[in-house]
């Protein structure tokens, strides 16, 4: 009788939870495999009737362009996976540099943001309302055809800051060449290295035993360049000697010389990108509580001790996640380098997806190249976070 | 020992003089005074060069004569009036709105007399400057109705920016094929310039708002195969730039549909501003849905009402008010990130910067196209993040 009951107030399954989770997921899955299938044979279809199938096979062609700025020898009789490769040691190039600038200059702006002094003060905030509501590709595109491809012609160019010569061919500005005794020096500066790292874990391990905090990379650094010195004066010949970029005929020689693609691509990603870091910066800055500094007053520190043992270590935890999504951003942004015609990863692929007619493997080859950098940028960053991470109870 | 009221010494005063507050804020120490002098340089450097370069140098000729195309690319000229007709509707609304919900905002009348203020500065030809004046006209028109009933016009005001985009759509792409009718088809190709910007904007917004609230809650839903679809879309294509996906959009979704469809090249990347955009939404909104305390679920939860229901009467109007500036935030870059077409060939506000900049006659004013489309960026991105700070304060967000 008991049982009975039960059953008459048990629930159908049209309305049991646990089957129409089950049967929502099926047919979930259903529906998107039954999309991807569709959108697939649709492509395959059109790929079809053009007479392309779907293969990577066309990569080992030679590529019969030139591309304006190669990391490594590259000629149009080079295979299109070679000028890929160029193009994507372009974008970390652009994005490494991008990021070491954009953060030095962000941290200045953050910095001035919170500056008791007016004019520092209003400065930075103006700077900022500008840039954040600009358009990047406008910006960039006034980089280049308003600022760098305006500069004086060769002919007319002067030297400027001593020997940097600007002009609408590019910027040239002095470099070092290695002569015979590079070698040594180069061996000189690996044990200069090592000699900072022994400096860096003495002084560690000292700072632990004590409870004194050293200026641990202050002195690693200084010993670095204390060997570096040494083995510059000891050697019979300079391992380094300065080139300086000069003018001859009709175009720029010597020293390195800078495309005005460059550095349209990477003087106006640093100058928008800093604006968003100074943000997080002041943010993470002001974070930190009064009563800290207050505190670490208290107990006698100087002001310089308050800023680098108590304010900076609670403000980059705050700091570190936003910045990582600047970072990132920065990277992905240096696709519009296709605006000023800089040779990165997408311009390239661009050209090569102009040549062979293949879009899907090209643009999937490029998406698949983001996510990798992406992914490997946040790693990165995700494991610095995990570092200096508050160690909870 | 207590102390009585004479032993308490009274607070400093403060001398605050012109005199008093520059050495406060401008020469407190030598380094002080160090950094006001490099920041008056700065400034006095900065703003000389700029407005010797505005006022001089700068041929503002090139924005006068291409005004035009700036503003709606080659969109037939007997056709403007359409334009002319829905903008003069969104002022209207924004008139009552201003009114019904500014509180008595002095900005307001100036704000609506802009557009005449506009018209009798700048050059313009005979036409434009009746429509301006119009403008005017019917904001202020719409301000004063609100002010007289404001409680019996706000539901028709909400309604009105409801239906005005359809109504933006359908005017600016007209309705009938045949030349004769009073709104002929205007295909997209001759779309342009701002006009295209704001139509790119406008649709990707609306579009990109719906897919985005699905994929927040897909993120957060207990089946797996729903979560795990939603996490792989959203973290693909935020990790990819938008450019990819807009040259996805260009070149693979006409392979992706079957034989005979096409699509035109505005609505293929309003396609693609929308997908990557909604990506970006739902991680926002995730975060205004993760504020949303257990206790809203569980007290709906015993009030008998079902999931669904939860979602749409509790959970997703706290949530989606929580994140009000972010999403505005968003809709901003957006706006921003939609000159990127101008890379796939459409001649959006910077596309047809190019055009303008190939005449023979304008030849190497690069500077001063850019900077006027940088102006218009700026002012309508900065216009946008204020209305929204107000809003933010008006709504009380974060405040309980």
């Amino acid at each position: 009788m008991q049982y009975e009951q039960k059953r008459e107030t048990a629930i159908p399954f049209w309305r049991d939870e646990r089957i129409l989770r089950v049967l929502g997921q099926v047919v979930f899955v259903a529906l998107v495999v039954f999309v991807a299938t569709l959108i697939y044979q649709n492509m395959k279809a059109g790929l079809a009737r053009q007479g392309i199938s779907l293969s990577y096979a066309f990569l080992k062609n030679l590529s019969g362009f030139d591309i304006a700025e190669t990391a490594f020898p590259y000629s149009r009789n080079s295979a299109y996976w070679q000028a890929f490769l160029i193009g994507l040691l372009n974008t970390l190039l652009v994005s490494v540099v991008g990021i070491i600038f954009s953060t030095i200059l962000g941290v200045i702006l953050g910095v001035a943001r919170l500056s008791t002094n007016f004019i520092i003060n209003r400065l930075a905030s103006f700077y900022l309302e500008i840039i954040r509501n600009l358009s990047l590709l406008v910006f960039l595109i006034f980089w280049y055809l308003g600022v760098f491809l305006k500069l004086p012609r060769v002919k007319e160019a002067t030297p400027w800051l001593g020997d940097i010569i600007l002009t609408n061919r590019g910027v040239g500005i002095p470099w070092g060449i290695p002569t015979a005794s590079f070698p040594t020096f180069r061996l000189i500066l690996f044990l200069g290295l090592l000699f900072a790292l022994v400096v860096f874990f003495v002084l560690r391990e000292y700072g632990k035993r004590t409870g004194r905090a050293p200026l641990t990379l202050v002195w690693s650094f200084l010993a670095f360049l204390l060997v570096a010195l040494i083995g510059w004066f000891v050697l019979p010949e300079r391992p380094i000697v300065a080139d300086l970029a000069f003018v001859k005929g009709l175009n720029l020689s010597g020293g390195k010389i800078l495309s005005p693609e460059f550095m349209a691509l990477t003087s106006g990603l640093v100058l928008y990108t800093a604006a968003f870091i100074g943000e997080v910066v002041r943010a993470g800055i002001q974070s930190v509580s009064k009563g800290q500094i207050e505190a670490s007053r208290a107990l006698g520190l100087n002001s310089f001790q308050t800023l680098r043992l108590v304010v900076f270590p609670q403000a980059l935890r705050v700091i570190i996640p936003p910045l990582t999504s600047q970072y990132l951003n920065l990277v992905k942004n240096s696709s519009l380098a296709i605006a000023v015609g800089y040779p990165d990863v997408f311009y390239v692929s661009n050209t090569i997806q102009n040549q062979t007619g293949r879009a899907v493997e090209m643009i999937s080859l490029v998406m698949f190249t983001y996510l990798v950098l992406s992914l490997a940028t946040s790693a990165l960053m995700n494991w610095y976070n995990q570092r200096i991470k508050l160690a909870e109870r | 020992m207590t102390k009585t009221a004479e032993h308490i010494l009274p607070p400093v005063l403060e001398r605050s003089n012109l005199l008093g507050w520059m050495r406060r804020n401008l020469f407190g120490s030598w380094t002080d005074a160090l950094l006001t002098l490099i920041g008056v340089w700065i400034v006095y450097w900065a703003a000389s060069g700029l407005l010797r370069w505005a006022l001089y140098t700068a041929e503002w000729k090139v924005i006068v004569v291409n005004a035009r195309l700036l503003m709606i690319g080659q969109y037939p000229i007997e056709q403007v009036g359409r334009l002319w007709i829905w903008l003069g509707f969104l002022i209207f609304l924004l008139g009552n709105s201003l009114a019904i919900w500014g509180r008595g905002s002095r900005i307001a009348p100036a704000l609506l007399a802009l557009p005449a203020a506009m018209a009798f500065i700048f050059p313009f030809g005979a036409d434009p400057r009746k429509w301006l004046i119009a403008m005017t006209v019917i904001g202020l028109i719409g301000w004063g109705l609100g002010r007289v009933k404001p409680e019996a016009l706000k539901r028709s005001v909400i309604a009105g920016w409801v239906i005005s985009l359809p109504i933006i759509i359908l005017l600016t792409y007209g309705l009938s094929k045949s030349e004769a009718s009073i709104v002929p088809i205007v295909r997209t190709n001759l779309w342009g310039g701002l006009l295209l910007t704001f139509l790119l904007t406008v649709v990707g917004i609306l579009f990109s708002f719906p897919i985005g609230v699905l994929l927040a809650l897909g993120r957060r839903s207990e089946l797996p195969a729903v979560r795990w679809f939603s996490v792989g879309y959203i973290e693909l294509v935020r990790g990819v730039p938008l450019i990819t996906i807009l040259f996805m959009a260009q070149l693979m979704l006409p392979l992706f549909l079957p034989e005979g469809w096409t699509v035109d090249r505005v609505v293929r990347a309003m396609v693609g501003i929308t997908l990557f955009s909604a990506a970006y939404l739902a991680e926002n909104v995730r975060g205004g849905l993760q504020a949303i305390p257990k206790g809203q679920f569980e007290a709906a939860a015993a009030l008998g009402l079902s999931g669904a229901q939860t979602m749409i009467f509790i959970i997703l109007p706290q949530a989606l008010r929580l994140v009000i500036p972010i999403l505005v935030g968003q809709f901003i870059a957006l706006y921003k990130d939609t000159s990127l077409v101008a890379i796939v060939g459409l001649l959006d506000l910077v596309g047809i910067a190019r055009t303008v900049l190939a005449q023979p006659e304008f030849l190497g004013l690069q500077r001063e196209v850019y900077v006027f489309i940088s102006l218009i960026f700026w002012t309508l991105s900065y216009g946008m993040s204020y209305v929204s700070q107000r809003l933010e304060e008006r709504l009380g967000v974060g405040i309980r």
